[in-house]
């Protein structure tokens, strides 16, 4: 598998990622070295066996649906790049 | 060796301090012959003067520190001491500190001042330890070099022309300079492993869910676990006992009965004195004999098998059939949840936003762009890749097979053996620069420390002797689920009866 760089750029778009030509076609190359490596998956036959997520056989735990976390909006919005008035200002999205 | 014994009566001379163990440098506490703010001072100045060569730390609050080591001190004179009040550890730059910049290692978080302390930080907090410091590592934990950290690269005192591994190089070379006593690092391919063998120090990641990731950034959900990183085996087991423990604010952490790591460290041997490791089976794989493998490398790990024979255990042949998919596993799967987990970092609500953008959806891809480097993005791109539609199945779920298949290689192992041991890293520290240009050629330094990751299985490195240019060798030793009581056990009689684990490098006196 290899990727085009029409590829690489549909990537980047849905990684929310800027990248310009020049730096798709230098990308495209590490990646295509990446995906040789990769590739040696595709020759183990793995038909019957169950994907793997967790080394323990557990499932999500669930809790009790009761407000246990208390009001710092102050306190995290101090780091924030644009506040007011408790919003994160962000560019318009709706004209 | 025979120091550690009068450093527990008389107080320690500089020389003595910098080697001396969690347990003597808390015995020196409690018994007041140091206080917390002096042993904190003493290390602060030693920060000082020797991470300007090395670059291990990000962030050093000495106001902090020393407020902490204060109510460290009251706590001791209280007679409330625990095993690791008062004793300063340097956290990885990935663990949330409440007031502290929290980078991991990126421009992306650059101007991060974290509002929390990541679960691991609290227990250390609550145990009496004192934060010395935010150190260094590859950007969002993606890297085995500490190279592509935005501070700039982090240098092996061993040799400052070369790297000391990653992702937790900026830990392991505070503890190798002996800047910090002890430190805690990140293990998600390998990362604290890794720069331990490469740096000459401990380091061990645990079974996956022990250790809570609430406040850990996160890099692949799957996979990260962490853990300590000390000069010893016994210092492992001191840290793990604070670190470990059921966080109900992790949905992947464990809930199980509370352990003491060190509890049989010491366990009186069975039979003859001279063989305390009788019984004990050691598997070694052939696949990590094999190709690729360095022979410097090779020959101190023999030396390293042939030494815990002598002290009674039994090598058994083993084999792991399915260990070359690893690599290729792992850079399916861990790209794939960083790219889930990195989608966060988008310029809205805190860390890095472009300065100059059109719309939101500009904003969004600038931001990103501007704030990751070259080695994250390429990694988010695999994942997004691998994860979108159409290539789902054939890449991400036959990763997830694999993994199982892996997994299973371990099991079957296990009925065989009950450690499996081999080299850490194929080679030793790599020069600075060496590995940049080609991502693949430093993806293979993972190769013997991503199974251990993808099945979930605790793992620790430990030095065994040095390799070309008169580098640190590590031997990794891989235990069954949740047995790494009996892995540090193996590892603190093979210390007992060697001393690479006590050579520090030149020029850190």
């Amino acid at each position: 598998m290899s990727l085009s760089l029409p590829e690489v750029k549909r990537v980047a778009l849905l990684a929310r990622i800027e990248i310009t030509d020049g730096e798709a076609e230098v990308v495209q190359g590490q990646l295509n070295d990446i995906f040789k490596l990769i590739e040696q998956m595709q020759s183990v036959d793995t038909e019957g066996i169950t994907p793997m997520a967790h080394a323990q056989d557990v499932v999500q735990r669930l809790r009790e649906d009761r407000v246990t976390e208390t009001d710092q909006h102050a306190l995290y919005q101090s780091i924030a790049p644009q506040v007011e008035n408790g919003l994160y200002l962000v560019p318009k999205v709706i004209e | 060796m025979r120091s550690r014994f009068f450093a527990s009566l008389l107080p320690l001379s500089p020389p003595a301090m910098i080697n001396a163990s969690l347990k003597q440098l808390s015995t020196q506490l409690a018994q007041k012959k140091i206080s917390s703010v002096e042993l904190t001072q003493f290390h602060l100045d030693r920060i000082a003067r020797l991470n300007p060569g090395l670059n291990a730390f990000v962030t050093v609050d000495a106001a902090r520190s020393l407020a902490q080591a204060r109510a460290a001190d009251a706590r001791i004179a209280a007679g409330k001491a625990q095993p690791l009040s008062g004793i300063p550890v340097a956290h990885k730059d990935i663990f949330c500190a409440k007031g502290w910049l929290t980078t991991c290692g990126s421009k992306m978080l650059a101007n991060f001042v974290s509002p929390y302390d990541a679960h691991v930080v609290e227990r250390l907090n609550a145990a009496g330890a004192v934060i010395l410091g935010k150190t260094n590592m590859d950007e969002f934990a993606m890297g085995s070099s500490s190279e592509t950290c935005f501070w700039g690269p982090v240098r092996n005192p061993w040799d400052r022309t070369r790297v000391p591994g990653g992702s937790s190089g900026g830990s392991a070379t505070a503890v190798a300079a002996r800047m910090a006593p002890a430190a805690i690092g990140t293990d998600t391919g390998g990362s604290i492993r890794q720069p331990a063998a490469l740096s000459g120090i401990c380091g061990l990641k645990p079974t996956y869910g022990v250790v809570s990731r609430y406040g850990m950034i996160a890099f692949a959900s799957s996979l990260d676990q962490g853990g300590p990183m000390a000069k010893s085996a016994e210092d492992l087991a001191l840290m793990l006992n604070v670190m470990a423990g059921f966080d109900a604010r992790d949905s992947t952490s464990l809930e199980r009965p509370a352990e003491d790591y060190a509890r049989v460290l010491e366990a009186p041997p069975t039979g003859d004195r001279a063989k305390p490791l009788r019984g004990l089976r050691i598997g070694a794989p052939k696949e990590y004999f094999g190709a690729g493998l360095g022979s410097d490398v090779g020959a101190a790990v023999e030396a390293a098998l042939a030494q815990f024979e002598k002290l009674g255990a039994q090598r058994v042949a083993v084999s792991l059939p399915n260990a070359a998919l690893s690599v290729p596993a792992y850079y399916v799967i861990a790209p794939a949840e960083a790219s889930s987990n990195l989608s966060r970092f988008d310029g809205v609500r805190y860390g890095y936003r472009a300065p100059d953008y059109t719309d939101l959806a500009d904003m969004y891809r600038k931001s990103r762009a501007q704030g990751f480097g070259a080695e994250v993005k390429r990694r988010i791109l695999i994942g997004t890749y691998v994860l979108s539609h159409g290539y789902y199945d054939a890449y991400y779920l036959k990763a997830q097979k694999i993994r199982r298949l892996i997994a299973q290689d371990f099991v079957q192992a296990y009925k065989q053996c009950d450690l499996i041991m081999g080299p850490t890293s194929p080679n030793v520290a790599f020069a600075l620069g060496a590995k940049a240009s080609d991502p693949v050629e430093m993806y293979l330094n993972d190769i013997y420390t991503v199974a251990a990751n993808l099945a979930g299985l605790p793992a620790m490195s430990i030095p065994c002797g040095f390799g070309e240019g008169g580098m640190p060798v590590g031997l990794q030793l891989a235990g069954n689920y949740f047995t790494e009581a009996r892995m540090l056990q193996a590892a603190h009689r093979y210390q007992l009866a060697t001393d690479w684990h006590l050579r520090q490098p030149a020029g850190v006196e």
